[in-house]
């Protein structure tokens, strides 16, 4: 079956989960990233590692989580370490093959802010900050990126760096003394983007079903590069469809149950 | 040696205006119910402490109880920004608040040294990140065998930290189960403790490896069924994800704000707590 009724945001999803091997220990963000780690796990990589920062390794939830340490991370994981360890022994120690990150605001090189809009000290917009993501760019093998594109979020210059991917690109990761590869793939709700290997710019490498260059440029706030042996994205599967879906359908009823808590 | 008391009693003697706190938890075991009586005593200039401040330190925050706060990800964690820390940030209500930012491996570290007596951490991080242009508290050390340049922070050591865990027995040794955080290094980097737990019990029932705080090293344990609300006790009730939610509304207008923190928080008292984990309790 072909799944010709699907949304971008779901094309999104399913395309970034297409990038998990089943042999991959990856380090998930929340939101976009959990979504695509998840549909990944259950479908063509069922034994892939999950690990989020609250310290759950090897987590199977049977809905996406609202928060990085809902119970259910916890109580599905193969083992749950403290903070602490997680970021020292885990990450830093190099056991991460994939972090896989959204970004608030990124550049061409897939450099990430997610701490302000505007000036450090006078900031239009007050973020949440780094958390783990600082060190998950630089000590995870590699980084996936998943988000929706505009112009406000895919932007020339960013105003923080939060986390460093290619830096101003070619070498520069290389000159800081970082050994990891850094972004190797970014997957938005219109295409798949790649770094060039020399210059480290992300270029589209495939056009999801139904997207132009025209589309892509349009919610991109750079010159946007297309590579030379363009591709289409394959659309979603019918079994990659529902099984979205049905993750959806039980996240949102299970994140809306009980009655509203009167205090906070 | 852990005193059992009552959380008034426990926060009146534990925390002073001006001090440096921690109220630590990693979205599981949020210690609201202390937070909430810090607030009604009044204490102020606080520096505040934690890896993830969520809803209560906005709530601190926007009650004016902040002078500075220490942080690596501030946001109402699956639903977005907190409201009342951005008002502070960007317009200066009520009060503006120094921030000192950093990335969860920095503070994590920062902890465990604390806790191990150490004056600073060093790891591996904020390599390319520019954190440490707008953070003079992030340095650099040289490691003096391999000469790998290294990320510096100084030790946390709050001059009090609170924490919500499961149990304690009769002794006042103390359980947490489930996602353990940085709460046993908060305990441990503190001058002092407060500890909240749901309930006391003969037995621990607890296996050799679980994450125990004996009870010579905690100061105060106070009773206070449902005291993470609207966070989790994992064994106890779930996380009340409706609450995070409605809190995004609450805390979007100040007026909003000061009238729900009078209804729920001013006055309101510690065993309001048990009743607001009624509906979860059965529906676990």
């Amino acid at each position: 079956m072909s799944g010709t009724d699907f949304t971008s945001t779901e094309m999104m999803t399913i395309a970034a989960s297409r990038a998990l091997k089943n042999t991959d220990v990856c380090f998930v963000g929340i939101g976009a990233p959990s979504a695509a780690c998840n549909i990944a796990r259950l479908t063509h990589a069922p034994d892939v590692t999950l690990i989020y920062e609250s310290g759950t390794i090897g987590t199977a939830p049977t809905v996406l989580p609202l928060s990085i340490g809902d119970g259910e991370l916890c109580d599905t994981a193969v083992t749950t370490v403290s903070v602490p360890e997680m970021f020292r022994y885990w990450l830093q120690g190099g056991r991460v093959t994939v972090g896989f990150l959204g970004a608030a605001q990124i550049d061409r090189f897939g450099n990430i802010n997610t701490t302000v809009i505007g000036d450090y000290d006078h900031p239009k917009t007050r973020l949440p900050g780094g958390g783990g993501a600082p060190e998950i760019a630089s000590s995870c093998g590699e980084i996936f990126i998943t988000m929706k594109q505009s112009k406000r979020a895919m932007v020339e210059k960013i105003d923080f760096f939060t986390s460093f991917g290619h830096g101003e690109g070619g070498d520069h990761r290389q000159r800081l003394g970082i050994t990891t590869k850094g972004p190797t793939l970014m997957v938005t709700d219109l295409a798949v983007w790649k770094p060039d290997p020399v210059t480290r710019e992300f270029t589209v490498v495939s056009l999801h079903p139904g997207v132009t260059r025209e589309m892509v440029q349009a919610e991109c706030g750079w010159t946007v590069r297309f590579a030379d042996a363009l591709d289409e994205t394959p659309e979603p599967t019918g079994i990659e469809l529902k099984t979205l879906r049905d993750l959806n359908t039980r996240t949102k009823a299970a994140h809306s149950g009980g009655k509203t808590g009167e205090a906070a | 040696m852990a005193h059992f008391m009552t959380l008034p009693e426990a926060v009146a003697q534990n925390l002073h205006s001006g001090d440096m706190a921690a109220f630590e938890g990693f979205t599981h075991l949020i210690p609201h119910a202390s937070a909430h009586e810090a607030i009604r005593q009044g204490v102020k200039d606080l520096t505040l402490v934690r890896m993830t401040p969520d809803v209560v330190y906005d709530q601190f925050i926007g009650m004016g109880a902040v002078r500075k706060l220490i942080f690596s990800y501030a946001g109402n964690p699956g639903v977005g920004l907190l409201r009342r820390l951005r008002d502070s940030v960007e317009n200066g209500w009520p009060n503006r608040i120094e921030i000192e930012e950093h990335s969860h491996a920095a503070v994590a570290n920062a902890y465990e040294a604390g806790a191990a007596g150490l004056p600073f951490a060093a790891f591996r991080g904020y390599k390319g990140a520019e954190l440490a242009k707008v953070n003079p508290n992030i340095k650099s050390v040289t490691c003096p065998f391999t000469g790998e340049e290294l990320a510096a922070v100084p030790a946390i050591r709050p001059d009090v930290s609170f924490i919500h865990a499961q149990k304690a027995d009769r002794k006042g040794n103390v359980l947490i189960e489930g996602i353990v955080g940085v709460q046993k290094e908060a305990v441990l980097a503190a001058k002092r403790s407060v500890v909240t737990v749901e309930e006391i019990v003969d037995d621990l029932e607890t296996h050799p490896n679980a994450c125990v705080l004996p009870g010579w090293a905690v100061t105060a344990i106070c009773v206070v069924p449902g005291g993470a609300h609207p966070s989790y006790a994992h064994g106890y009730y779930p996380r009340d994800n409706a609450s995070y939610i409605a809190w995004d509304k609450i805390a979007a207008d100040r007026d909003t704000f000061l009238a729900w923190m009078k209804d729920n928080v001013l006055d309101a008292t510690p065993e309001d707590f048990a009743d607001r984990i009624k509906h979860l309790r059965s529906a676990s």
